[in-house]
Parts: structure tokens; sequence; C-alpha cells
């Protein structure tokens, strides 16, 4: 099953309105609505070709657009090899969606360091804690509206630069 | 007589063990000797290298990998680097990406090296750890003729390479590769029929295919278990469909599994380099798209054009179209991928490394399920986490 053939699948089982598909390099996204992720990883964790393995779960900021969150699921089926991107679109003022961990276990790490870096918060989850940071820390610093900072130094006449200050970003081409 | 009490027992091992290969602290819960529950706690080593990596230029980016994942430093370098070039839709010429293979298989062996000699040492097996260290030395030699730095080399570009390949790079590549079956044979002839070593790693850690598939583990712990998952079979990258090598699986999916497995993978890759010494081609060592690599030093003190280009790409850094990929390779431990999303400016809006150790570390509790606690050291060690990797 080529990643076409996986992404009718998902906007079968999923009906209702034509599903939002972007293909980039030969690599196939399919959004779905945040409230359907669930059924669409089903329809891709039992289709045929599988093991499928939930190869990574992560989220992209897209501050201050709105809806602001995406969260990425890669999927990997193996006989033969394939990859499909699903991906859901969250609101900043209330990022929730239901958590993978009964599809997948493995998605239970990720999804507390999706939680710890962007406050993503995943409904169902056995142990939404923070992983990376430690437990009393403020605020998740994978958002964009967290700012990178420069720790003070001791030397005299140093003005700490973030990166993004030194080369400024400049804006797309063509 | 009574019936005997039991309680269980919680015991901290790290973040500061040196069995735990890295700051990696876990929670056990104990009854007499035997492992009720497992809990991994990690985050000790995380130092932001993605939210760095959003700050900075693509070009910048390319020190990261290496200082992540520090072990198998070129795989790591190749790992972004590739990413950016599907991005970018680049092709490095073909003199590079043989250059790359051969690099990426250098490190694979070293990195095994490591894990072998760490993991000897940790069942006692002092003399082991000298010889693995031992082989793994001219390795990194070559690694410092190559890019003048034994770790962290910076010296893939994207497109291609920082410089061309030192004269007498082939020949000693050669020499290194010579010798190594001999290395590998006998540390083998210590090992594999050593009654302690077999006692200590057969039936020890585990997992079944359908864990190791259910937790996304890759690399030796998946292909341990029987599933002959392997990146560069898969999805090739860098040419690796043009080599002949085998993917070794194991049965058991136990720790001494997955050391036949990565005895056999520093053989196959090897193999590998071999194939890739006869078919280095000559020729550029970097794509000549100035909107991407640098131009050539000697053009700055004829052409405009280039002095333009030059300041440009330094003052600014190269701008891929919008869009997003991942690029995935084969790591000493399993998938290791970049997620690249960019905007269509000179920074990335969001960089995500997967890391194979993260997953794999969490597979840990189910492969400790029942052991004892002496187990702990052989199973932690067979998983080979880097922490550096798994923190991020």
């Amino acid at each position: 099953m080529d990643a076409g053939a996986l992404a009718a699948r998902v906007q079968a089982h999923l009906g209702g309105g034509q599903l939002e598909r972007v293909e980039f390099r030969g690599e196939v996204t399919v959004i779905v609505p945040a409230d359907r992720v669930l059924d669409a990883l089903e329809a891709v964790r039992t289709a045929p070709g599988g093991p499928w393995m939930l190869t990574d779960l992560t989220a992209v900021d897209r501050h201050p657009a709105e809806p602001r969150f995406e969260v990425v699921y890669l999927l990997t089926g193996l006989q033969p090899p394939v990859r499909l991107r699903l991906k859901a679109r969250l609101p900043g003022a209330r990022p929730v969606i239901a958590s993978a961990t009964g599809l997948w276990p493995g998605a239970n790490w990720l999804e507390r360091e999706v939680y710890d870096l962007f406050g993503i918060r995943f409904e169902g989850h056995p142990n939404l804690t923070r992983i990376l940071l430690p437990d009393d820390w403020e605020g998740h610093p994978l958002r964009k509206d967290y700012p990178l900072t420069e720790e003070p130094v001791q030397f005299i006449g140093h003005v700490p630069k973030v990166p993004s200050a030194i080369i400024p970003t400049s804006p797309p081409r063509r | 007589m009574t019936a005997r009490q039991t309680e269980t027992l919680t015991i901290n091992v790290g973040p500061q063990h040196p069995a735990t290969h890295g700051v990696l602290r876990v929670l056990l819960d104990l009854e007499g000797e035997v492992i009720v529950g497992c809990r991994p706690v990690i985050g000790y080593l995380h130092t932001g290298f993605e939210k760095t990596m959003e700050h900075r230029t693509y070009h910048q980016n390319i020190v990261f990998p290496a200082r992540i994942e520090y072990l198998a430093t070129f795989i790591e370098e190749c790992a972004y680097v590739l990413a950016v070039e599907k991005l970018l839709d680049v092709a490095p010429p073909p003199r590079a990406q043989v250059a790359r293979v051969i690099l990426m298989e250098l490190s694979r062996i070293a990195s095994h090296l490591v894990w072998l000699g760490t993991s000897v040492l940790e069942l006692n097996v002092t003399s082991g750890f000298f010889y693995c260290f031992q082989a793994r030395e001219p390795i990194l030699d070559l690694f410092e003729m190559v890019s003048g730095q034994r770790m962290m080399h910076g010296y893939i570009r994207i497109g291609g390479l920082a410089w061309d390949l030192p004269e007498g790079f082939v020949p000693r590549v050669r020499q290194v590769m010579e010798a190594l079956p001999r290395q590998l044979d006998d540390l083998e002839a210590m090992l594999t029929d050593n009654l302690i070593w077999r006692r200590r790693t057969e039936g020890v850690g585990v997992l079944s295919a359908a864990d190791a598939l259910r937790f996304g583990c890759t690399g030796p712990l998946l292909r341990g278990s029987g599933v002959g998952y392997d990146v560069r079979k898969a999805f090739p990258y860098s040419g690796y469909e043009q080599y002949a090598f085998d993917v070794p699986v194991g049965t058991a999916g136990d720790a001494f599994d997955r050391y036949r497995l990565r005895m056999e993978e520093m053989r196959q890759a090897r193999r590998i380099v071999l194939q890739a010494l006869d078919r280095l081609p000559s020729g550029p060592w970097i794509v000549d798209d100035r909107k991407v690599a640098l131009p050539p030093r000697p053009e700055l003190v004829r052409s405009m054009e280039a002095v333009i280009h030059q300041f440009k790409l330094v003052s600014e850094g190269l701008h891929p179209p919008p869009g997003e990929v991942y690029h995935a390779v084969e790591s000493p431990r399993g998938e290791k991928g970049y997620y690249l999303v960019s905007d269509g400016s000179n920074r990335p809006v969001r960089v995500r490394v997967r890391s194979a150790s993260f997953n794999n570390l969490q597979a840990l509790p189910v492969m400790l399920q029942g052991h004892t606690m002496a187990d702990v050291v052989v199973v932690i060690a067979t998983v080979d986490p880097v922490l550096g990797d798994v923190d991020r």
C-alpha cells in the first residue's frame, strides 16, 4: 500500500468532507480534524502492509497564526516500506487532543515530551507529566513566544546576544 | 513457622552511575532481588538543542547533530544535512555521496566498538574494553585526518563536503579495514563461547517483536527481536541501494542476540566501506550551486558575482522553499531522523530530532520485568542509549 492509497483509506475511514492533503518532496501529509485523530490513526494501524509503527509524534507552533499548534504523527509501514504523516491542528487557547497511548504504548513518552515542551494536553494519557524539564519548570520552551535568552556572563563590555540577533531573520524568497 | 513477609523496596539507580552510560536514572521496585517495576527518569542532559536550532541558520546548525549524539558523529551530521538537502532538493555530487557512505560506516564501527567496550567492562571483562578502544582509535585517527577533529567534525556540508578527502586517505582506510576482522575475531573468541558472558546475556532482557514495534524501537533492538527493518534498505539514501550488504536479524530478542547482531553489523559495515573505496569517483565534492554552497576560494578574487554569493550565504544563509520534510538514517542505535519545517526564511520554523535512543529506552521496563537487579546493567548496556540523544 503506497502513501497515496493510505491517504485514501484515511479519507474513506473518516468520511465527511475532503481532507486537506499535501505532497512535498514525495512525502504525503494528510490533515485530519483534531477530534477524529484517533480514528485516522486506527485506520492506518489496521491497514494492510503492517506492522505499522508510530515512528514519531511531535508538534509545531505556528504562532501567531491560528489555529496555532499542529500535532504531527509520522507513521511507518514495514511491508512494503511506506511513510505517511498525519497532522491535526489545535487552537492556541485550548490545545487538547486525544492520546494515542491506547494504540501505540510508545506514544507515552512522545506525548509527555510534547506536553512538556509545547503545553499541548493529551486526554486519556496515563501519566501526563513533564519528562525532560524539572517538574517545577514554568512555561513550555518550544513555544514561539517563549524567548531564547543568553545567560549573563562576567566579562566586561560583553552584551549577550541570541543567535538570531547576530544573523537576523530574512524573509522568504521567490 | 510463620509465612515470610515480603515488601516492595524501591531503589534508585543513577543519574550518576557508571553503568547507566550517561545520566540516566532508573527507579526500581524490587521484591527480594526480583524487579517488579521500573521507571526510567530522563531529562538530566536536556540542553534544548531543538530550540537553539530554530534560532540559527541552516548552515550554522551543522555543528549540533554530532553534539546531540556523540558516538556516531558522521551519521548524525549526515542525517541533518540530508534532511536540508531534501528540503532544498539538492543532490550532492557522486564523490561526496560515496565519501559520506565511507565515513558513516566507519562511524558505525566506531560506535559499536564503544558499545561493546563499555558493555563488557560492566561485566568485568576489563581487557575487552581496552581491545575495543584500541580498535576504535585508528578510526578516530582517520576522522582526524579528514576533518581535523576526532569527534565534532563539522565536515559534512549542505550539498557535499567541506573539502576534498585528503591525499592518502583511501590506502589508510584499507589498512584499518584490513586489521578489523582479526580484532573482531579476537573479541568474539573471548566472548561468544565464554560461559560467564553467555550466562549473563542469554535469555536476559528479552523483547518480543510485537513489543518492540509497539514501542517504536528501531535498530539492533528491533532487529534482535526478528524484525528486519533497516532504514538503509527500507528508505535508501546516499546510494545505499547500490551496495551489497546483509541486515543481520536475531531470533530470541535477548541481550546475547543483540551482541551477535552488532558484531555482524560491524563486519557488514566493513563490507560497505570496502565497496565504497573501490567505487570512490574523482570529481567535485560539493554542488556547483551558488545559492547552496559557498563559491570556491580562487573564484573570489576574480568574480564579483562570487563575492556577492559568498556574502549573501554567510550573512543571510540559504532560503529553502516553504514545506516540511522528514529524513531518516540508520544510526547504530536505530532510526535517526530530522523533521524540518521551513517557512521560506533563512532559519527553520521547527527542527525535530527523532531519536532512536528515546524510543528504545521506553521499552526498558518491559525488558527488565521479572529479572534480577544484576541484569539491569546488562539490559541498559544492550539498549545502548546515548543520553545526549535521549534528552536533546
